[in-house]
C-alpha cells in the first residue's frame, strides 16, 4: 500500500521538474519581469537596471531558474503590475471563491450522477436509460460555454431570477446573510458546472452496474437466494461505484481548471476570472503562478485519484 | 431496402455465400439507415458546411467589413439584412456564414493534425513498446496534466505575429493526447497477431508493417475520430475567440458573434446579434457528435444496430 504510495510519489517529481521548466521558458518569452509591478512612470531607467541587476535578472538561465524555483516553493511569485500586492495574496483572495463555487458543484455532480447512473444502468434500454443517455450526450457534446451563456441570459437578463455578477451582494451583512448573498451567487453557475460535468461518473456508474450483473459473485448470491434488493445494494453496487470513488481526485481539480468560462461568463471573482482579468492587463507575474498552481493541482488530483484507486482496489498495487 | 434485395438476388443465384460479412462503407449506410436520428444529424451536419462554405463565396466581404453606422443594431429584416446589424452595422448574416466558414476550416485543420499526430506517435508507441512506448507515454502524460486554455490563452497573447496557422497548431498542440492513446490501444490488440508476426518474420521493414499493415486494419477509428475532433476542436476555437484570444477582432467568426453577449443591453435588446450564433454552434456540435457516434457504432461490430 505505502510502497505504492511512495512509488506514486516519486513518479511525479520528474513531472514537476518539467511542468517547472516549461512554464520558467514560457514566462521568459513573456515581455515583464516579476518587479514591473515596483516600477512607475517616476522610475528612470537605469534605476530599471539596477533592480534587474540586484534581482539577478542579468544572470545566466540556469541560475535564475534554480531561484525562480526557491522563491515559488516559498509562495514568492513577485507582484501584481495590475493590483500592486504580492501575487500570492492576490492568488489565495480569489481561491476561496473559486473553491466554494467547486465544492457546490462537486457535492451536486455527485447528487445528480449517481442516482441517474444507477437508474441508467439498472434499467438499461428502458425510457429513463435513453433519456439519461440523451442527457449525457448533449452534456459531452455541446461547449460548456454555450450553456452557461443562454442560461444567463435567461435567468439573470431576462427573467431577473438570479444575479449576472459577482460573489456577494454589497448590500448582505451578518454571517447569515453573507452566507445566503453568497449561496445566491453560486447556485446558476454551481448547477450549470455540475451539470456538464456528470457524464464521466454516470457512465462508469452505467456500464459497471451492466458489466458486474454478468459476473460469476452475483450469480452465485441470486441462486443461494439472496433478494434481489441486497443483490443489487450489495454486490452489484459497491463494486460499481469503486471507478467513481478513484474519479474523485480528477473531477475536483477538473472543476477547478474549467473555471475559466464559467466565471468569466458568471463575472465570478475567482482564480479562473483572475487568470482572464491578467491576461487583459498583461499581468505576467499572476499569469505564470496561475499556470503553475493549475498544472501542480492537475498532478495531485491524478495522484489523489490513485491512491483512492489503491485503496479501494487491493488488485493494482504494486508490491 | 437496398441491401435485402441484394442478398436475395445472391442467394437466388445459388451463390455458396449464405451470408457476405459486410464492409466498409456498406456497414456505415446500413447503420445510418437504421438510425434515424444519426441520417437526420448526418444531413444537418451536411447541410451547415455545405451552406457555410458554398454560402461564403457569394457574399460580398464588404457586407462584414464595412462600418455603417445607419445599420448599428439594425432590427432583422430592414435594410435588406436578413439577420440585421451588429454593433458596428455589419450585416450578421454574412458574419454568420462566413465565420462559420472560418470555424468549420480551423476545425478540419486542427482534427487533420490531430490524426496525423496521433498515428504517428500511436503507432510508433504501440509498435515498438518498450522503452520507446515508455517514453512517449510519459510525454503524453506531461501534456494531457498542463492547463490546455490557458497556455493556449498565454502562447497567443505572447506570439508578436498572430495569425490563424498559430492559432490552428496551439490547438493541435494541446489536443493530440487522447487520439494518440486511443490509436496505441487500437495497435496494440493488433500488434501479436499473426498476420504481423508473419510479415516481421518474412523480413518485411518496419516502417512497412506499421503503416502498410497495421494501419490499413485499424483505419475505421480514422474516420471516427476525426470526426469527433472535429466538432471538439470547433468548441475548442469558438471558445477561445468568445473569450477575445483566438480569431483577430476583424475576422468574421462565430466566437466573435457570441461574445456580443457579454452585457446586458445587447443580452436583451439585440438578441439577434449573438443568439443565432449561439444556436449555430450548439446544432453544429450536437450533430456532428452525433454522427461521430454512429460511425463508431458502425466500427465497432458488437454495437451495431443494423
Amino acid at each position: 500500500m505505502w510502497k505504492t504510495i511512495l512509488r506514486r510519489v516519486l513518479l511525479m517529481i520528474p513531472q514537476i521538474i518539467i511542468l517547472s521548466l516549461f512554464v520558467f521558458i514560457l514566462a521568459k518569452m513573456m515581455p515583464g519581469d516579476p518587479f514591473t509591478g515596483l516600477i512607475n512612470p517616476q522610475t528612470s531607467a537605469s534605476q530599471i537596471a539596477q533592480i534587474r541587476q540586484e534581482a539577478g535578472l542579468n544572470d545566466p538561465w540556469p541560475v535564475q531558474y534554480f531561484r525562480w524555483v526557491g522563491n515559488a516553493l516559498h509562495g514568492n511569485f513577485g507582484l501584481s503590475y495590475q493590483f500592486h500586492k504580492p501575487v500570492i495574496d492576490l492568488i489565495s483572495e480569489r481561491a476561496v471563491n473559486t473553491l466554494y463555487l467547486a465544492v457546490f458543484s462537486v457535492i451536486l455532480t455527485y447528487l445528480i450522477s449517481i442516482p441517474l447512473g444507477i437508474w441508467a444502468g439498472r434499467y438499461q434500454g428502458s425510457l429513463i436509460d435513453n433519456s439519461i443517455q440523451f442527457y449525457n450526450f448533449v452534456s459531452i457534446s455541446v461547449p460548456s460555454f454555450v450553456w452557461y451563456l443562454l442560461a444567463i441570459a435567461l435567468f439573470g437578463f431576462v427573467w431577473h431570477i438570479f444575479p449576472t455578477s459577482g460573489s456577494v451582494s454589497v448590500q448582505a451583512s451578518g454571517f447569515i446573510g453573507v452566507t445566503l448573498s453568497r449561496l445566491y451567487h453560486i447556485i446558476l453557475p454551481g448547477v450549470l458546472i455540475a451539470l456538464m460535468s456528470t457524464a464521466g461518473n454516470i457512465q462508469y456508474l452505467r456500464s459497471g452496474i451492466i458489466d458486474n450483473q454478468l459476473e460469476d459473485y452475483v450469480r452465485t448470491a441470486r441462486s443461494k437466494g439472496v433478494p434481489e434488493r441486497v443483490v443489487f445494494n450489495k454486490h452489484i453496487l459497491r463494486n460499481s461505484l469503486l471507478p467513481i470513488a478513484a474519479f474523485f481526485g480528477n473531477v475536483i481539480t477538473g472543476l477547478l481548471g474549467g473555471s475559466v468560462f464559467a466565471e468569466t461568463i458568471f463575472s465570478y471573482p475567482g482564480m479562473g476570472k483572475l487568470f482572464i482579468d491578467s491576461v487583459q492587463a498583461r499581468d505576467y507575474s499572476v499569469m505564470t503562478a496561475l499556470i503553475v498552481m493549475y498544472g501542480f493541482l492537475t498532478l495531485l488530483g491524478n495522484l489523489l485519484s490513485d491512491i483512492i484507486m489503491s485503496i479501494v482496489d487491493p488488485r493494482i498495487r504494486i508490491d | 431496402m437496398a441491401e435485402k434485395e441484394k442478398k436475395q438476388k445472391l442467394d437466388s443465384e445459388g451463390n455458396p455465400i449464405i451470408s457476405e460479412p459486410p464492409t466498409g462503407l456498406k456497414v456505415i449506410i446500413r447503420e445510418f439507415t437504421h438510425d434515424r436520428t444519426a441520417m437526420i444529424s448526418f444531413s444537418i451536419m451536411v447541410f451547415i458546411i455545405l451552406a457555410a462554405v458554398l454560402g461564403s463565396f457569394f457574399i460580398n466581404p464588404e457586407r462584414y467589413t464595412t462600418i455603417n453606422i445607419m445599420t448599428q443594431w439594425a432590427k432583422p429584416g430592414t435594410d435588406g439584412l436578413i439577420l440585421g446589424g451588429d454593433d458596428s452595422g455589419r450585416d450578421v448574416f454574412a458574419e454568420l456564414i462566413v465565420g462559420m466558414r472560418n470555424s468549420i476550416g480551423i476545425g478540419w485543420a486542427v482534427a487533420a493534425l490531430i490524426e496525423i499526430i496521433g498515428i504517428v506517435v500511436g503507432l510508433t508507441s504501440g509498435y515498438f513498446g518498450g522503452i520507446v512506448d515508455n517514453i512517449l507515454m510519459r510525454i503524453t502524460d506531461f501534456f494531457m496534466i498542463l492547463p490546455a486554455l490557458m497556455i493556449q490563452i498565454v502562447v497567443i497573447t505572447i506570439v508578436p505575429k498572430f495569425s490563424i496557422w498559430v492559432l490552428i497548431l496551439m490547438i493541435t498542440a494541446l489536443g493530440w493526447m487522447s487520439t494518440a492513446r486511443l490509436y496505441r490501444s487500437q495497435v496494440l490488440s493488433q500488434v501479436n497477431r499473426d498476420y504481423i508476426l508473419a510479415s516481421k518474420t518474412s523480413g518485411t521493414s518496419n516502417f512497412k508493417i506499421m503503416f502498410f499493415e497495421l494501419l490499413p486494419n485499424i483505419s475505421s477509428l480514422l474516420l471516427v475520430d476525426i470526426t469527433l475532433t472535429f466538432a471538439t476542436s470547433v468548441g475548442v476555437e469558438t471558445g477561445l475567440t468568445f473569450l477575445g484570444y483566438g480569431l483577430p477582432d476583424n475576422t468574421p467568426s462565430i466566437g466573435r458573434l457570441i461574445s456580443f453577449a457579454q452585457d446586458p443591453v445587447t443580452i436583451t435588446s439585440y438578441p439577434w446579434s449573438w443568439l443565432p450564433a449561439t444556436l449555430l454552434l450548439l446544432i453544429l456540435s450536437l450533430s456532428v457528435n452525433y454522427t461521430g457516434r454512429a460511425l463508431r457504432r458502425a466500427a465497432d461490430a458488437r454495437q451495431r444496430l443494423g
